[in-house]
């Protein structure tokens, strides 16, 4: 029973914080809680929560990944040169956009592997070539008139009153269930948890460590390629300064969510919680609209310190008695 | 020990959350306009907020005002949010001109009149906007000329310091001016390059002009396509040992405090003001359409209005706050 509720705590912690938070607003503006709100949440979030998921994925493993806002950047930029000065099929497009995002987030991977270099470094490399893939192709706002744009934009679950699930927020949705099973129910699962959480004893253990690596990195390209395509439907646009700082939002919401920067320890539903705690604080900052949106970043900067400190200090409990943080 | 945490956690939570809210919302009587800002880059930028704010109290309307941090995502959240709270209108000051129909159209289902001020957008469907507060940038560059035309009985050898290359105010700023130039045979463009609206730039730029030109004696004026890279230039007029405002004429566009006090120093001889009151026009349209549903025009053009040293020094003090 306590172990069970150590493991969940930060996640429990997590979830308190977004209801609570969720209710102080919705006491203090009477239109705050209402399905159009909840709605917009997902929707303005579908972005930053499908990146955040390949982000959970790469932690978890014991690495980082700071070239997904670039690549995200560099998806809508391709997306929109291709379809509205190649015209091409947005379609067929965005199968190129993924295949690219993916593979580049394997080659990333491969080099981690191959050469034993540190993600930080490698992925930080990728950020400067993708952000900059994104200028050569084109300097200015390209805006994207397919036709099958404006009716992907229009598919949309309504509910409620005013309430709209949008095909980017049933994205987000999708593929965070996609990835608790991935997470929690295969091989992969395993092996990545087993990696992050002590890479001698996971190679001992028989984990395929290169491809493991290999294949979280390109999982993590491949979703902020997806996120690139959410993205470029969202403002129906490419910009190759589009989603900048997006790798911070996304490293935030994924510590906010309970998982532990070092690896192999941690949830995928945490992240999409944390997602929606950054979305919860941006919306309550325009509803009041007299506060400076700096205070945002203020707001999840302390969140971030809180929630170290709380992992922190679960850390020296278990650490106390002897125990190792169980795996999930 | 891990109780303690928890309660801490949430406590910390709380007291951020009841700090945050301190500020409570008006009465619900007044119109609500929500204003989704580009962000506070330049002074010109800041200016246009804080006028918007006085020009909402003036006229008793709550604004709630969104600044975007430069970033397009932060301004369609803004909206969408303003939409769900259901305000009476919403101002957008687009960061860029593409990418807005989906999110204009949920304002428009709403029933949510948007208005565009200062910058214009790309789309199609133009019924997604109701009108959009701008200044004519091509006007602006034909006033600053027109002047000059006069001043020198349509004589003049003029060096022109641009914009940011393909910038749009550089574009319009500079094809108004020519516009006149090709109207006064005496008149001529000996040299232009850009100074990319920044002062050091300008001067750097003005340098090489004065050098080029044989110390400057065969310069009448410089037009510079904002204030900023006239005050530059006014430097390095200076510093080539002649007199800004009478060996070299300086005119230029913005009207900022800085060249309002050149001017009162006699370092300058005119400017075009961009006026940073988007607001205000914008309000006025919102309160007639709410009372008797007049629809505004599409385009609402804000003046471009000339100033000149006379009334320099009084213009500066009335500005220097609310820059």
């Amino acid at each position: 029973m306590t172990s069970a509720l150590q493991r969940f705590l930060p996640l429990i912690v997590t979830t308190a914080v977004l209801v609570v938070g969720f209710l102080m607003c919705a006491a203090q503006f009477p239109n705050f809680a209402s399905w159009r709100v909840v709605g917009n949440l997902l929707t303005d979030n579908a972005f930053l929560g499908i990146t955040a998921i390949g982000m959970t994925f790469v932690i978890l493993s014991g690495g980082i990944d700071l070239s997904v806002g670039a690549v995200i950047g560099f998806t809508t930029v391709l997306l929109a040169v291709l379809i509205e000065h190649g015209g091409w099929h947005p379609l067929a497009a965005f199968a190129v956009a993924l295949i690219a995002a993916g593979g580049f987030g394997a080659a990333m991977g491969g080099v981690i592997h191959v050469f034993q270099m540190p993600p930080f470094i490698v992925t930080l490399a990728g950020m400067f070539i993708a952000r900059g893939l994104g200028f050569v192709l084109t300097t200015d706002s390209v805006p994207i008139n397919h036709p099958l744009y404006g009716e992907l934009n229009d598919i949309a679950l309504r509910f409620g009153a005013g309430g709209k699930l949008s095909l980017p927020a049933m994205l987000m949705l999708g593929v965070v269930v996609a990835a608790v099973v991935l997470a929690h129910w295969t091989r992969f699962g395993a092996n990545l948890y087993a990696l992050g959480g002590n890479r001698q004893s996971a190679e001992l253990m028989g984990v395929p460590v290169g491809r493991t690596t290999v294949a979280v990195y390109a999982l993590s390209g491949l979703l902020a390629g997806l996120a690139g395509i959410v993205f470029s439907l969202y403002t129906g646009a490419g910009y190759s300064l589009a989603a900048t700082g997006v790798e911070l939002d996304t490293i935030t919401a994924v510590v906010i969510g309970g998982t532990q920067l070092t690896g192999g320890y941690g949830y995928v539903v945490g992240t999409f919680v944390g997602v929606l705690i950054q979305g919860l604080i941006q919306t309550y900052i325009t509803f009041d609209g007299t506060l400076s949106s700096w205070w945002t970043k203020i707001a999840i900067g302390v969140l971030l310190f809180v929630f170290i400190l709380l992992q922190k200090g679960l850390l020296t409990v278990w650490a106390g008695r002897g125990g190792e943080p169980a795996e999930a | 020990m891990s109780r303690k945490w928890v309660i801490s956690a949430a406590t910390a939570a709380a007291a951020l959350f009841i700090g945050l809210g301190a500020v409570q919302a008006a009465d619900a009587k007044k119109l609500v306009v929500g204003f989704s800002q580009i962000g506070s880059e330049s002074g010109w930028r800041a200016a246009e907020t804080k006028t918007a704010k006085t020009e909402a109290e003036k006229r008793g309307i709550d604004l709630k005002i969104s600044d975007a941090q430069q970033k397009q995502e932060n301004q369609i959240k803004a909206v969408r949010s303003f939409v769900a709270q259901g305000v009476d209108a919403i101002f957008i000051a687009p960061v860029v001109a593409t990418g807005w129909d989906s999110v204009l159209k949920e304002a428009k289902e709403a029933k949510i009149p948007v208005m565009l001020l200062d910058r214009q957008i790309e789309t199609k469907d133009q019924s997604l906007y109701m009108t959009a507060v701008t200044s004519d940038t091509v006007h602006e560059g034909r006033v600053a000329g027109e002047w000059l035309a006069k001043q020198t009985g349509g004589k003049c050898a003029v060096v022109e310091l641009q914009g940011t290359v393909g910038s749009s105010p550089a574009i319009n700023r500079k094809k108004g001016f020519d516009e006149v130039v090709a109207k006064n045979p005496g008149m001529k463009i000996i040299r232009t390059q850009s100074g990319d609206f920044t002062r050091a730039k300008g001067k750097e730029v003005m340098e090489s002009f004065i050098k080029a030109e044989n110390g400057g004696k065969g310069i009448c004026a410089v037009y510079a396509h904002n204030d900023d890279m006239a005050v530059g230039a006014i430097q390095a007029i200076k510093e080539a040992g002649l007199k800004p405002g009478k060996d070299i004429l300086v005119v230029s566009i913005d009207g900022v405090p800085d060249i309002f006090k050149a001017m009162s120093e006699g370092e300058a001889n005119a400017t075009v003001e961009l006026t940073p009151n988007m607001a205000g026009p914008a309000f006025d349209a919102l309160v007639a359409y709410k009372k008797d549903g007049k629809m505004p025009p599409k385009w609402i053009q804000t003046e471009s209005k000339l100033f000149t040293p006379d009334t320099a020094k009084a213009e500066y003090e009335r500005r220097k706050d609310a820059y």
